[in-house]
């Protein structure tokens, strides 16, 4: 039996004041314990928004909102108990030292008792600073001002202390923004370490696709609305097929042998002297020993999630206005995180045939 | 959640005030030179122009109006952090957290306070330089009046604080708040003679309460001081004490309902 989901999020709806239109519009989503879920979408398409109001940070205007049992409307303390958060924008207090900005932290979620020092804080505090320092490749760091920090540190600064009370779930809410790769990488190691380790729920916003491959699922938002919803590899196949581009010195020849043994293929590029053939895994070898013609060039490519989201995105650009409701795919169970590509109409989103 | 953790949260956030302000060296400078100014160039001044028929030495009078005015004044411009905070974004962090939203008013309130408390035991040995005597049991005294004013600074700094969208506008709006309560509340010049216009606009300055209790607190037991004091301890108090708890009820509910209603 599955367990029940951490995060439970039911016609979601958010219109800001004067504003012509909802910035969330009727999401509906769940998240299983320790699952690593991640909200793409581009800006202004209702991510900040939904993880503000997941956090406690904004009121909704209707939906419901339960996160580890706890009912957002009416037991926001318990939300907040059960919640991490490192922000889109930095919330360290630069004129503290970077323990200091972790002890106030640990006090205000009543962790500990205050007191005035580093030193007269108990030793199981102590203890614990110093293994999130370590880990996270602070050290004795942790003891400088925040303002000598760089952006990196910053960042891993402020994931210890979203995650020195032990939340049950961590919204990471654009953590990557301003780190250089290295910055970056570090990070996510260490992030995919810990949920290993402690079985957290990452709860993700991101731009950088490539992050969100790693996880469990995603759900793209656009214009406030899911248009899809699944494991990164259902959405990215659901929508691209992976094809072979093939090229040969005799480019006519080529194509008159493929349009000749009815093998389907188009042009690659405008100008381009190659050609694509839609081909799986186990076509390919097929495929190759069927042309004759002498080949110069022989690549697979796979869609990526990059590819599938901007198909997405532009997709759902163009049907802006032409439609009632948008055309959404929504894919995986949602409590099972590495659930595979079957068609769960629970959002508003209409499930549409996959690919082409 | 606990008394004890929202006690301590309490105490931890009025602590990291102090320890800004302990650490902003600027700040720590112009705690001395404001006061300094205002006691020392308009003490003079006013005492100069001022009607005769007080019996008390003017330069006293002004340094306790001071003396109340800069505590007042600190608590309440330290609230409007809050908004500093906020654009900084390190309020969300806060807000985020497990707390009442009254600790976490009320840590800031205090906080901000201790921060006056500190600036006024500045303000008051520098009394002691330039002549101002007292005994020490009415040194004693001014403790309590002290903190007393400090949180009723905190208090009304909370009331404006929620109602300002932005520490630009806050810079701009605040001396136009502050500055005519320098004159109606009596920080420089006695205000018992005022006309009706004014003495209404007296009464309705909540710095007026602030500063006669300080006065109150210094001259209850000196001989000769008629028209220095306006109104007994326990008004003043009572006055405080009513109009504090209805700034911090709407100032909290104002400032909640704007962070999470956008």
């Amino acid at each position: 039996m599955q367990a029940a989901p951490i995060i439970k999020v039911d016609g979601l709806v958010k219109r800001y004041q004067k504003a012509e239109r909802n910035a969330v519009d009727g999401v509906s989503f769940d998240v299983a314990p320790g699952e690593f879920f991640s909200l793409l979408g581009p800006n202004g398409a209702g991510k900040t928004t939904t993880i503000s109001i997941l956090t406690t940070t904004l009121a909704p205007t209707g939906g419901r909102v339960t996160i580890d049992g706890h009912d957002l409307a009416t037991d926001a303390a318990g939300v907040r108990r059960s919640a991490g958060i490192t922000f889109q924008t930095p919330s360290l207090d630069r004129n503290l030292s970077a323990e200091e900005n972790v002890r106030l932290h640990a006090i205000l979620y009543g962790l500990y008792p205050w007191r005035p020092t580093y030193r007269t804080m108990p030793a199981a505090y102590r203890q614990r600073l110093g293994e999130l320092a370590e880990v996270v490749g602070l050290g004795a760091d942790i003891f400088k001002p925040v303002r000598t920090y760089s952006g990196g540190m910053r960042r891993k600064l402020e994931v210890v202390r979203s995650l020195i009370h032990q939340p049950r779930v961590l919204f990471l809410d654009e953590p990557s923004t301003g780190l250089d790769p290295a910055s970056r990488r570090d990070l996510w190691n260490y992030l995919l370490e810990m949920r290993r380790t402690a079985d957290t729920t990452l709860f993700l916003t991101t731009h950088y696709l490539a992050e969100a491959e790693d996880a469990d699922r995603i759900c793209v938002l656009s214009r406030g609305r899911i248009i899809a919803l699944g494991t990164p590899a259902a959405v990215t196949t659901s929508l691209l097929d992976r094809y072979v581009l093939l090229g040969a010195t005799d480019a006519r020849a080529l194509r008159n042998e493929l349009s000749g043994k009815n093998i389907a293929w188009q042009e690659h590029a405008g100008g381009s002297p190659y050609v694509r053939v839609a081909a799986n895994e186990s076509d390919v070898h097929a495929l190759l020993k069927a042309i004759d013609t002498p080949l110069t060039m022989v690549r697979t490519v796979l869609p990526t999630l990059e590819d599938a989201y901007l198909a997405l995105v532009e997709r759902d650009e163009l049907d802006l206005g032409a439609t009632s409701g948008p055309a959404g795919i929504v894919l995986g169970a949602p409590a099972a995180p590495n659930g595979d590509g079957v068609a769960v109409a629970k959002t508003r989103a209409q499930p549409v045939a996959a690919g082409q | 959640m606990s008394l004890a953790h929202e006690f301590n949260a309490l105490l931890a956030i009025a602590y990291r005030d102090l320890l800004k302000f302990l650490r902003d060296r600027s700040r720590m400078v112009g705690t001395l030179v404001f006061p300094a100014v205002f006691i020392l160039i308009l003490g003079g001044a006013f005492g100069a122009a001022a009607q005769s028929g007080y019996q008390f030495e003017f330069q006293t009078f002004i340094f306790f109006g001071v003396f109340a005015q800069n505590m007042w004044q600190s608590s309440a411009t330290g609230i409007i952090s809050l908004i500093e905070d906020r654009e900084n974004d390190f309020s969300q962090a806060i807000f985020v957290a497990p707390l009442s939203r009254y600790t976490i008013l009320g840590g800031k309130i205090l906080g901000e306070s201790l921060v006056a408390l500190t600036q006024g035991i500045v303000i008051f040995v520098f009394g002691l330089v330039i002549g101002v005597r007292m005994a020490p049991s009415q040194a004693l005294a001014l403790i309590p009046v002290a903190i007393a004013i400090c949180l009723y600074g905190g208090a009304f700094g909370l009331i404006l604080m929620a109602n300002m969208n932005s520490q630009r506008g806050a810079q701009q709006v605040f001396p136009f708040l502050l500055l005519p309560q320098f004159f109606l509340g009596g920080v420089f010049t006695p205000v018992d003679k005022f006309n009706p216009v004014l003495a209404f606009l007296s009464r309705i300055s909540p710095l007026r309460y602030a500063v006669d209790l300080m006065r109150g607190g210094y001259y209850g037991s000196v001989e000769g001081s008629a028209g220095a004091v306006l109104a007994s301890q326990p008004f003043n108090l009572a006055v405080m004490a009513v109009s504090g708890v209805v700034f911090v009820m709407i100032g909290t509910a104002v400032f909640v309902r704007k962070e999470r209603t956008r």
